[in-house]
């Protein structure tokens, strides 16, 4: 265990990777899409469903345009990082291991006071929910701990178990730090030492004015329409190709309903969608979660075979 | 007699679940051990947010031997009847008997239980238990099937006595039984075995868990109270807080802190709430000033530092909170300083209150036209009532209840303060919702009553005009709150008021926006589209109908005009007022329905509440059955009168002689198909009875009419109540139906008299017994 506090953010993030690489997680990358939460990662919703075991960690670039606040904010950005750990099935000791990567980034349980607090998770937009906590560190809270009892309308089995980290907000605690864009993105002795708002700062103010008031609606809600419309042509093709192999789309037919969530998420910024057309929005992107769960479970990776072996 | 001690560890169970929890249990436990035959002296359930403990004491050591025999068909009997006992019985032939039945000999079966020992039993039933536990949210976790609230991780069961302590073996899922459980999970998390609940009990003292929930809470408050005391403060009471905050610690550690200068300008309650609501903070208030100057924190730790990382952390998250909070107060504030309270409600346009109701806008306007109506019958000025109605829901746009909902109304009144408006306007923000709940204190300002009069009225007719009414259970839109809300608004404060009427109203109010609505879109429509105009024209002339000299004269203006491509908007908004008439006067006709239904159901929920406070509903209905039953006031004033009246000994007994008195009226003017009803003369009285009622009836009737007058059904009564000795000698001493037919129609008008008399009051046939 590292007993030494960490000096950056990128620091944290490293020690997070190694601690969870050292319990067995895979460690992946981000997923090369944009996303609204490290849950939109096909290595968490999809593989959440059927019955093989998995162990992942990865970072996540996630935006969420109504966050925007032109880089100003001490605590809000359209485009932050989250950690995500996903173990299937969940193991008996993930709090414990939960517990052990706080350690690992510099937070010493016998002198905070770590909390489980009721806080059951829903995603309206993927057809899953699962109950857990929100942990509390002093009163703030730093992740968001899941177990997955449904995904795309499919009950869980095994369940996951799922670890959200706000990455900024948690590293932000840890490294005392009251301004996101004043937080040291690299070692600050490092010979050009970076904060976070070296690099972040434009950008949250180019995609503030982006997100709130350039972004040409017409164009995205014809995106919106195509990434629908593809998703639904990709599931509704046959299964077998022209060589006869028989091959089910589920990861392409996703992207675009990832694709369609985050125009939604643009669509609701540049707010053109009012409080009732909301829900129907969210209704559609559901129906494509949950087509893209139904095909995912006929695949090798959503545990077909051993369903029909069973 | 053994004790039996049962702890489920799990992952931590949340704080809201905790209190039924513990019910369940014992209840589930204790109900599943006695229908197993045993017996329990006492039983108590505790919990802390990692595990669920029940103690039961003097428990039998084991269930008593039960012998039954059951009589089974004849040796005679076919066998497939033999068969079919065997099968209910769960014997073979062999251990059937043979008796004598009577009539001759018959099978006989006799099943013998014996005693089952108490741990057999406890764990059978704790598996049951912990397998159909009625948690109100439970899930799966890892690989296996078993639900609980949270993962499960160890079952604790043990059986104990003088002798010494015995697990009790079960298995659910993996998840062996055992004498082991843990202490808290970062001051003394090692596993430790136990012997007793006792010994439990006390181990887990020593390993910093504090297992009784009250003990906690008393812990929490004594330690708040003194830290508050010691800086010059006071903790604001919250129980509900107190139940939650000592359902989240095992070893509660109360640590204080001060609230920042910079927000001590907030008012009181978004203090409080913002720290109740997201940290789970108590407010200490300063008894001098009344202002919410620090917080009380209680932590899951007993740090070497004392808590000062603790209490340094959760500031910080304080000030980041408030620093919001601060941000939406003195955002509100300007657009109020801006744009007025009225400005800030200009957004509820967007806002829909029910996709056939329309907008919270929508809404606003018709609270606004019908607190004006009902302004001077409640003894408010009809331009203040308006203006509150206008500005009461402003505060549902304003950032702090965007955060905090429960704030709304509070608000409100603040922010009317700041605009400068009346006192009854402001106040009336907050006070419109009132009474929120049966408990809950109803208004006594004019103007409050008028807007929450109109508010409550407004959904409740509007809601019925949807035909979205509460059905059973249901009642999605709290519509029977809404009703007992104006019950209570109109007894409350004494209103005569003629429910009837209001709910009239209020449908016009309805109507005339919705039509309102709809002849504006069509005139749109009409002037920018001709064809329109002119094919809805001819719809209309095709129809026979009152109007259709009017719409001739728009049809020949059309026509005479050169241009036949378009309408002025004139003609448009008459063509389009004509076409949306017809549907209007449809609704206009069933506002009738809608008042008489609504009011039935004012009346059911009046006779909840007067129930509730020991009036029979008899005695209601007797009420409800005389005129002017739309004044609420009247209604109970009435209804207790009579309700007092039967209580009295001449009460109950003048009833019996009113009703023997109609019966025998009603029989005879059945059977003789005329309506007693006048000319009683005291000249046919044969009997001094007779002539001593007809004296009573006279003074009776001169003292009830004023009183009835007078609105005082008390005295109105008490006279009646002097009817009772005169009535009862007279049907002592005379015959009504007698072979005098003169005397006779004398006395059935006599009885005629006390009836008239009698139902002046109330109507008294519709009383039971």
């Amino acid at each position: 265990m590292t007993t030494t506090a960490p000096r950056s953010f990128q620091e944290i993030i490293l020690r997070l990777q190694t601690y969870w690489a050292s319990k067995g997680c895979a460690v992946l990358q981000p997923y090369d899409m944009e996303v609204g939460a490290g849950t939109f990662h096909p290595a968490t919703t999809l593989r959440a469903l059927g019955s093989r075991p998995w162990a992942a960690a990865y970072v996540q670039p996630s935006r969420r345009p109504t966050d925007g606040r032109y880089g100003e904010n001490p605590n809000r950005l359209q485009h932050y990082y989250q950690y995500q750990v996903i173990i299937k099935p969940s193991p008996p000791d993930l709090q414990a291991l939960y517990l052990g990567s706080l350690a690992a980034i510099g937070v010493d349980a016998s002198v905070h006071d770590i909390r489980f607090v009721e806080d059951d998770w829903e995603s309206p937009t993927l057809g899953a929910w699962g109950l857990g906590w929100e942990v509390w560190c002093d009163g703030m809270e730093v992740s968001q701990f899941t177990y997955f009892q449904q995904v795309g309308g499919h009950d869980c089995h095994p369940v996951s178990g799922e670890l959200t980290y706000g990455l900024e907000r948690l590293a932000m605690y840890v490294l005392g730090v009251d301004h996101v864009m004043d937080m040291p993105f690299n070692d600050p002795d490092a010979p050009i030492p970076l904060k976070y708002g070296d690099i972040f700062r434009q950008t949250e103010q180019e995609y503030s004015r982006w997100n709130f008031d350039q972004a040409d609606t017409g164009v995205l809600l014809k995106h919106f329409e195509d990434a629908e419309a593809e998703c639904e042509r990709i599931l509704a093709a046959d299964e077998t190709d022209g060589a006869g192999r028989r091959i089910v789309m589920a990861h392409p037919a996703y992207d675009q309903c990832i694709k369609a969530s985050h125009l939604f998420n643009l669509l609701d910024a540049r707010g053109v969608i009012s409080v009732t057309e909301r829900q129907a929005y969210i209704g559609r992107v559901r129906a494509l979660a949950k087509k893209c769960a139904d095909a995912f479970v006929t695949t090798e990776a959503g545990g077909a075979s051993e369903g029909r072996a069973a | 007699m053994p004790d039996l001690l049962i702890e489920l560890f799990s992952e931590e169970i949340p704080a809201r679940m905790q209190g039924k929890a513990r019910e369940d249990l014992k209840k589930l436990i204790t109900d599943g051990l006695v229908e197993a035959g045993l017996t329990y002296t006492g039983a108590h359930a505790l919990s802390t947010p990692r595990r669920l403990t029940l103690a039961v004491e003097g428990l039998t050591a084991e269930s008593r031997a039960v012998r039954e025999e059951r009589k089974g068909p004849a040796t005679t009997a076919p066998e497939q009847a033999v068969q079919g006992f065997l099968r209910s019985t769960g014997l073979t032939m062999d251990q059937l008997e043979i008796r004598d039945a009577g009539k001759g000999q018959a099978y006989f079966a006799v099943i013998e239980k014996p005693g089952r020992k108490a741990a057999e039993i406890a764990a059978g039933v704790l598996e049951a238990t912990i397998r159909n536990f009625p948690w109100p949210k439970s899930m799966r976790w890892g690989a296996g099937s078993l639900r609980w609230v949270r993962p499960l991780h160890s079952i604790l069961c043990l059986l104990s006595d003088e002798g010494g302590a015995e697990v009790v073996a079960l298995d659910i899922d993996g998840i062996a039984s055992g004498n082991t459980t843990r202490g808290h999970r970062f001051l003394a998390p090692e596993a430790f075995s136990v012997t007793s609940f006792e010994d439990y009990a006390a181990k887990l003292k020593l390993a910093k868990v504090m297992l009784d929930p009250d003990e906690r809470a008393e812990h929490i408050w004594h330690d708040a109270t003194n830290a508050a005391f010691a800086a010059g403060l006071e903790v604001v009471e919250d129980k509900g807080l107190l139940t939650e905050v000592a359902g989240l610690v095992e070893w509660p550690v109360v640590l204080m802190g001060r609230i920042g200068e910079d927000f001590l300008g907030l008012p009181p309650e978004v203090l409080q709430t913002s720290m109740k609501e997201h940290q789970k903070f108590f407010s200490c208030r300063n008894a001098k000033t009344g202002r919410i100057e620090g917080f009380v924190t209680v932590a899951n730790n007993e740090p070497a530092d004392h808590g000062a990382t603790i209490l340094a952390g959760n500031q910080k998250v304080l000030s980041a909170r408030l620093s919001d909070a601060k941000f939406f107060w003195e955002n509100d504030l300007r657009t109020v300083a801006q744009t007025g309270l009225e400005g800030m409600a200009d957004g509820l346009a967007n806002v829909t209150f029910h996709n056939k109701l329309g907008s919270q806008r929508d809404r606003i306007d018709r609270i606004e036209a019908l607190a004006r109506e009902i302004a001077p019958l409640v003894g408010a000025k009809p331009d203040l009532a308006a203006e509150a109605a206008r500005v009461a829901k402003a505060d549902l746009q304003s950032a702090m209840v965007g955060e905090f909902p429960e704030l709304q109304g509070t608000m409100g009144v603040y922010y009317a303060k700041a605009a400068g408006l009346p006192d009854a306007v402001a106040n009336a923000c907050k006070e419109h919702y009132q009474p929120l709940g049966p408990s809950d204190a109803v208004p006594s300002d004019p103007v409050s009553i008028a807007v929450a009069l109109a508010d409550k009225i407004d959904t409740l007719t509007g809601f019925w005009a949807i035909d979205e009414k509460p059905t059973g259970s249901k009642d999605p839109f709290a519509l029977r709150r809404a009703a007992l809300g104006v019950i209570r608004l109109v007894l409350g404060n004494e209103l005569r008021l003629d429910l009837g009427r209001v709910i009239h109203a209020s449908r016009d109010v309805e109507i005339e926006q919705q039509y309102g609505k709809s002849i504006k879109s069509l005139t749109e429509q009409f002037v920018h589209d001709y064809s329109e105009a002119a094919q809805t024209l001819a719809e209309l002339r095709a129809l026979e109908g009152g109007d259709v000299y009017h719409i001739n004269q728009i049809w020949e203006a059309l026509e005479d005009a050169e241009d036949q491509t378009r309408v002025t908007r004139e003609q448009a908004e008459q063509i389009a007022a004509a076409y949306a008439g017809r549907g209007m006067q449809v609704d206009t006709q069933g506002v009738w329905i809608i008042r008489d239904d609504l009011l039935a159901f004012f009346h059911d929920r009046l006779k909840v509440h007067l129930r509730d406070e020991g009036i029979r509903h008899d005695v209601i209905d007797a009420c409800l059955a005389m005129p002017g039953n739309d004044d609420l006031t009247l209604l109970v004033k009435r209804a207790e009168a009579l309700s007092a009246f039967l209580k009295t000994d001449d009460g109950g007994n003048l009833i019996q002689g009113f009703k023997r008195s109609n019966n025998i009226l009603s029989q005879a003017e059945e059977k003789d198909g005329v309506e007693y009803s006048f000319g009683a003369d005291p000249k046919f009285a044969e009997d001094a009875s007779e002539r001593t009622l007809f004296a009573a009836l006279d003074t009776a009737e001169a003292a009830i009419a004023p009183a009835m007058k007078d609105e005082d059904f008390g005295a109105a009564m008490s006279a009646m109540a002097s009817l009772r000795a005169p009535i009862d000698a007279f049907f002592e001493a005379v015959q009504v139906n007698t072979d005098n037919e003169i005397v006779r129609r004398n006395r059935l008008n006599l009885l005629s008299r006390i009836r008239t008399i009698c139902l002046s009051v109330a109507d008294l046939t519709k009383l039971e017994g």
